[in-house]
């Protein structure tokens, strides 16, 4: 008999949430160690009467299997070497508890180890354990969730169990009641035993989005909602690990939050059990998408708390999810007023440094976000804030990337965070990030340097010193991307107010682009279009140019949308463009008076 | 001869009192069982109880208990003042413990069906006797016993603590309480929940 290689890698383009943690089993070395080999024939040994004993000779076998080092490698090739694992899996086909009970206590400790997974899987091993999950003994059940559980760690797995049934039984191990009192009879405390191992299994299975889905459809929402409410933390971590998986999902933040949930999960924030804190932040943080939750968070007084945990800079998981929670929180003002009063913005600026790069993009978030309170953005510069964030527009993450342009973008607004940023040379570091193949970054970048010119001093001398700058705005126009034009539009609208710099821009070929840009439907891009164009009227022939190019009837066109700053815009293009009387016509020509 | 009521309250009461799993209602079923079980085991002890082989086919019915070796030695155990023969105050208090007995009345009870001569250990050799045919299949060149013998070296090791090569009270209890299946260790002697 020989095992299948473990080579196996999983693939990880199922669902959005999946952090795939198994990996390549470490290569066998050779043993010399004859203690190594004396645990190998031990369960060898113990393995004949495994495949030849009745149950109660099996019995004995598998409670003596346990004594071994069962996590080692050697004994675990032991295992498979001898065909030890079918056997294993066979015993749990039987009707015989006993030899069921023994047989997976020792798949739940082997099945840690990512090859023994997947070999468990293969034999067939999730079938019969979903099985089990029917049977009266309460013992059987819990062993049976607690080894699927540990095998559900890999997408087949978490489809095997799906496929057979085994989430609606998961969830029904949940309904196994008395919540309440702190104190349980061993009857009940039996029962949240079964409940806490169906979690577990669940928390695995959650990581695929189709299991996701198979939960809520079994029902599995009020029964987890209901175990919210309980007090001790080996049950409510598995739960809250649950339901923070699952808030990737609409229809789960939906429920979060009119389950009343928000307010548990708040609760909990200040358990002394730190990955349940973690876990409720981490909820908190993708929930808070939504604006009813960020609201809730704030009435059920949750943004101390997370506040506070600023302060535990140790932990990095704990302070990503704390980050991320109050990231997403304060995009409501209201919350940001109150982070202002907890002093979260000083404790986020002291983590600005030196924190990993998953942690650093929600502070900077946060902070970008809190700017939208104008006191703040002076407060970030009185504690030295800005000086770091300036530093990590130097950076290479992306995603970082787009929320540190933000940020500075924010803190460019206020005249004197305007100076520091030019003095760190700030602007210069920005305009690099035009040249930036991520979209996202471009378009980020171009509008925090809007604010950059319009508030630095001799914003148009700073712009003119950056070599090929100037080029590398017109030839952004050429963009596909909606958002990074839109940007651009608007930056080129600030530069456009330094006359030398519209000759420049001019040369560059920036008024054909425009026009080319004309035929939009997307009322972001018109507004931000129409902007450009009635700046860069402003110079020589360009409003001519303009009617040559064809920018002039998709513009009146423009006035029939229903959004305001679109039609404010439109109308001061038009404006402009109608000095010229061949525009005019143009405009005539295109119904403008009618609209 | 069927008891007069008033003896049979009495019954009822005394065993309620000392086969503390049962209330009085249940009592009563036990005894009515016990009655007919009697009256199969055709009398032959005056109605003071019944025999091994009514015993025997009694579990086998009700709990598909087969392990002869086995179901001896719960009659020995039932059997407390070892007349042969069940009495009612047996049948009652031995299914006390034997279908709803706590951890600790059930580790005593199977101790004393593991320990065939009684002297307070599990010897070698009574584990020996009682694991004689626990192997179905052996690999052909061996001789059969060896691997018997090798079973109850495997089982001394997991539950001989203090290493006198015998498993005393202590030791088995111990065992049990560390991994709850050894207490069937021996031999099915207990109900299944089927």
């Amino acid at each position: 008999l020989f095992s299948k290689t473990s080579g196996r890698f999983e693939d990880v383009s199922e669902s959005s949430s999946e952090t795939e943690e198994d990996e390549e089993q470490p290569v066998c070395h050779q043993e010399g160690n004859t203690d190594l080999l004396s645990e190998y024939w031990g369960i060898q040994k113990l393995a004949k009467y495994l495949k030849g004993g009745n149950p109660t000779a099996t019995v004995i076998a598998l409670c003596s299997m346990r004594d071994f080092n069962l996590t080692q490698e050697t004994c675990q090739r032991a295992i498979r070497d001898i065909g030890c694992l079918e056997v294993l899996i066979n015993l749990l086909d039987t009707e015989e508890i006993r030899c069921q009970i023994g047989s997976l206590k020792i798949l739940k400790e082997i099945s840690q180890n990512a090859a023994m997974r997947h070999e468990i899987a293969d034999l067939g091993g999730l079938q019969i354990m979903v099985k089990i999950l029917d049977s009266p003994d309460k013992d059987l059940k819990c062993l049976a969730a607690e080894t699927i559980a540990n095998v559900a760690r890999f997408k087949q797995a978490r489809r095997t169990v799906r496929q057979h049934g085994g989430i609606k039984r998961l969830v029904k191990l949940l309904e196994y009641i008395s919540v309440g009192s702190t104190s349980l009879t061993p009857y009940q405390a039996k029962d949240t035993e079964i409940a806490r191992c169906g979690a577990l299994a669940l928390w695995s299975c959650s990581k695929s989005t189709k299991n996701k889905e198979a939960i809520r459809k079994a029902g599995g929402i009020p029964l987890l909602a209901r175990w919210l409410k309980c007090s001790h933390a080996n049950i409510l971590t598995p739960v809250v690990g649950t339901l923070q998986e699952c808030a990737s999902e609409p229809s789960y933040r939906l429920a979060i939050r009119t389950e009343g949930m928000i307010e548990n999960l708040v609760k909990n924030l200040n358990s002394e059990h730190e990955e349940l804190q973690m876990h409720c932040a981490s909820a908190i943080f993708k929930c808070a998408e939504d604006k009813e939750t960020r609201d809730l968070v704030r009435q059920h007084g949750g943004l101390q708390p997370l506040s506070v945990l600023l302060g535990n800079s140790e932990n990095k998981p704990l302070l990503a999810a704390v980050t991320g929670a109050i990231w997403k929180c304060a995009i409501s003002r209201e919350n940001v007023s109150k982070f202002r009063e907890y002093k979260a913005i000083e404790a986020l600026v002291g983590l600005l440094t030196d924190q990993p790069e998953e942690v650093l993009v929600n502070i900077v978030g946060a902070l970008g976000e809190c700017c939208q309170e104008p006191i703040n953005r002076t407060i970030i510069r009185k504690c030295d804030g800005i000086p770091p964030l300036v530093k990590l527009l130097t950076g290479t993450d992306q995603a970082l990337l787009v929320n540190v342009t933000k940020a500075v973008g924010a803190c460019a607004t206020e005249p004197e965070n305007m100076m520091i940023i030019d003095r760190l040379d700030g602007v210069r570091l920005l305009w690099s990030l035009l040249k930036n193949p991520n979209p996202d970054v471009q378009a980020s970048a171009a509008w925090a340097i809007c604010p950059c010119v319009e508030n630095a001093k001799d914003a148009g001398e700073m712009v003119r010193s950056f070599v090929g700058g100037l080029e590398l705005v017109v030839n952004l126009l050429k963009s596909k991307n909606k958002e990074v034009l839109a940007s651009v539009c608007a930056a080129i609208t600030n530069i456009a107010k330094d006359e030398e710099n519209l000759a420049v821009i001019t040369d560059h070929g920036v008024v054909p682009l425009l026009s080319k840009l004309a035929n939009t439907n997307n009322n972001k891009l018109r507004r931000h279009l129409a902007e450009a164009i009635s700046h860069c009227c402003m110079w020589g022939n360009n409003r001519v140019t303009f009617g040559e190019t064809k920018a002039v009837a998709p513009l009146v066109r423009y006035l029939k949308s229903n959004d305001p700053s679109v039609h404010r815009a439109t109308a001061q293009a038009l404006y402009q463009l109608s000095e010229d009387p061949s525009n005019c016509i143009t405009m005539h020509e295109n119904g403008v008076v009618k609209v | 001869a069927a008891m007069s009521r008033r003896r049979l309250q009495q019954l009822v009461g005394s065993l309620g009192r000392s086969a503390k799993h049962f209330n009085e209602s249940e009592v009563e079923c036990l005894i009515q069982l016990f009655d007919t079980l009697v009256l199969k085991s055709g009398n032959r002890f005056a109605a003071a109880g019944f025999d091994r082989d009514t015993f025997r086919d009694a579990l086998h019915s009700a709990f598909g208990m087969t392990d002869d070796t086995m179901l001896d030695r719960v009659f020995h155990t039932f059997d407390r003042d070892n007349d042969g023969c069940i009495n009612v105050v047996e049948w009652v208090e031995g299914l006390s413990v034997f279908l709803r007995g706590t951890l600790e009345e059930r580790i005593k009870y199977c101790f004393e069906v593991y320990d065939l001569n009684g002297d307070g250990f599990i010897s070698r050799e009574e584990m020996f006797q009682m694991l004689k045919n626990s192997l179905l299949k052996q690999p052909s060149e061996e001789d059969p016993d060896e691997g018997i013998k090798d079973l109850v070296d495997i089982a001394l090791k997991k539950m001989d603590y203090d290493h006198d090569d015998k498993l005393s009270f202590m030791d088995f209890e111990k065992a049990v309480r560390d991994e709850n299946l050894l207490i069937e260790a021996f031999g099915p002697c207990l109900p299944d929940i089927k």
